[in-house]
């Protein structure tokens, strides 16, 4: 077992983990749940969580390699995310819900990165968030009405 | 599944080598393809604290660490403008942002894998690559190097004046390429990668001199078909060796015309 000691959503944490666990595995034991299991491959987005503010997926990050380093889930970016999510609901843009969450943790690194992104920029940046359910327009509409009403205030 | 059963974060590019040398031991790079993989790994050695993940660049050339994202060289101001957006054109469909975020410069070369369009784009470019024991190495020459026990640290990108455009063809968009193409035009010589033929990137160059006198709709339909006749093509459900040897004709002579300002 290795030592590790990482800040997750604001919370400082000392554990002891195996020397091929996943990011993933050692989030949802620490009851963050947001944090789906979807492909496991890398390619479907549904595990993204940001590692010092980058979107990243947890599916395929040695939790070792974050030792040292800032974890945030949806868990604990409630607030931030609270500004556009309703939009997307208001859309029905999801169906089941499942790859919601990495929608929105997506959604936030491309926000905080580029704030007033065209539609080509925002279907750029989720390009790596699959939905089985959507046909991803629902989405696009949601962030863009979020975007035209921060333009109104 | 892959496991490990040890993990070194090692201090030195020395013990990292020296760990590569027993079999059962692995380099991880930023774990994606790695990750799919199924076997046990005894020690992952992990060359992330080594400093290897910043583009270093001066008058004469671009040094790339090993553990240099992808992400990171699509947004490289210089290495972008050096190559007229080629870089970024070759990464901006990987997969996602997450996963370029992840994905190491080092990991796709040194993997020489078929369907990597970051070994096509560079292979078309004035490219080195510096190995820990065997030095600086034409990454002309490593594409065919057997893989060994050695370490890749850099990717050297030298400033030679080179016109360049990239193009691949996806079955929809964040998949792997049914065929990649990047055409240059350095030291006088017109080149062409192509890769995902499925097999790894090949480099085609003007051997013949069709190009001699420059750029035109007819020179660019006659060197396509050169390079289409060099290139061994094959199939995989991505698409057939003749759709791929179309493909083939297609890049080359739209790319070439694009480096020519023509298209």
């Amino acid at each position: 077992m290795i030592d590790i000691n990482l800040t997750l959503n604001g919370k400082k944490i000392s554990d002891q983990v195996d020397a091929d666990s996943v990011l993933l595995d050692f989030l949802r034991d620490h009851d963050c749940y947001s944090v789906k299991r979807g492909c496991e491959t890398s390619n479907c987005g549904l595990c993204t969580v940001l590692m010092d503010g980058m979107p990243v997926l947890s599916c395929s990050m040695l939790t070792v390699r974050a030792d040292g380093h800032s974890i945030q889930t949806l868990e604990g970016l409630q607030e931030e995310a609270s500004s556009f999510v309703g939009f997307i609901a208001d859309q029905g843009a999801d169906q089941c819900g499942f790859c919601n969450p990495g929608f929105v943790m997506n959604t936030i690194a491309l926000l905080r990165e580029n704030p007033d992104p065209t539609d080509d920029e925002i279907r750029a940046f989720l390009a790596g968030n699959l939905c089985r359910c959507s046909g991803y327009e629902g989405q696009l509409r949601g962030i863009r009405n979020y975007l035209n009403s921060r333009v109104k205030e | 599944m892959i496991t490990f059963q040890k993990y070194v974060k090692v201090q030195s590019l020395d013990e990292a080598y020296e760990l590569n040398k027993t079999r059962k031991n692995r380099i991880i790079g930023g774990m994606m393809w790695l990750r799919t993989g199924r076997g046990s790994v005894n020690t992952a050695i992990d060359i992330s604290g080594l400093g290897l993940d910043t583009i270093e660049e001066d008058d004469e050339e671009f040094k790339i660490g090993a553990m240099v994202s992808l992400r990171k060289i699509e947004k490289h101001e210089g290495l972008n403008s050096y190559s007229n957006n080629a870089v970024q054109s070759a990464v901006k469909d990987i997969v996602g942002v997450q996963f370029r975020n992840m994905a190491t410069v080092g990991g796709s070369i040194w993997g020489r894998f078929g369907f990597s369009d970051v070994l096509t784009v560079f292979l078309a470019m004035d490219t080195y690559v510096e190995l820990h024991n065997a030095g600086i190495v034409p990454l002309s020459e490593f594409v065919n190097m057997k893989r060994d026990d050695d370490i890749l640290v850099r990717i050297i990108v030298k400033k030679t004046p080179i016109k360049i455009s990239y193009s691949a063809v996806r079955a929809q968009r964040t998949d792997f390429p049914v065929l990649a193409c990047a055409v240059s035009e350095f030291d006088g010589m017109y080149k062409t990668t192509i890769g995902a033929r499925p097999g790894k990137a090949i480099l085609i160059k003007d051997e013949d001199g069709i190009m001699a006198a420059g750029i035109t709709s007819d020179s660019a339909k006659a060197y396509a078909d050169y390079v289409a006749s060099h290139t061994p093509t094959d199939s995989n459900l991505r698409g057939s060796a003749e759709y791929r040897t179309h493909l083939t004709k297609v890049l080359t002579e739209r790319n070439l015309l694009r480096i020519g300002g023509i298209e």
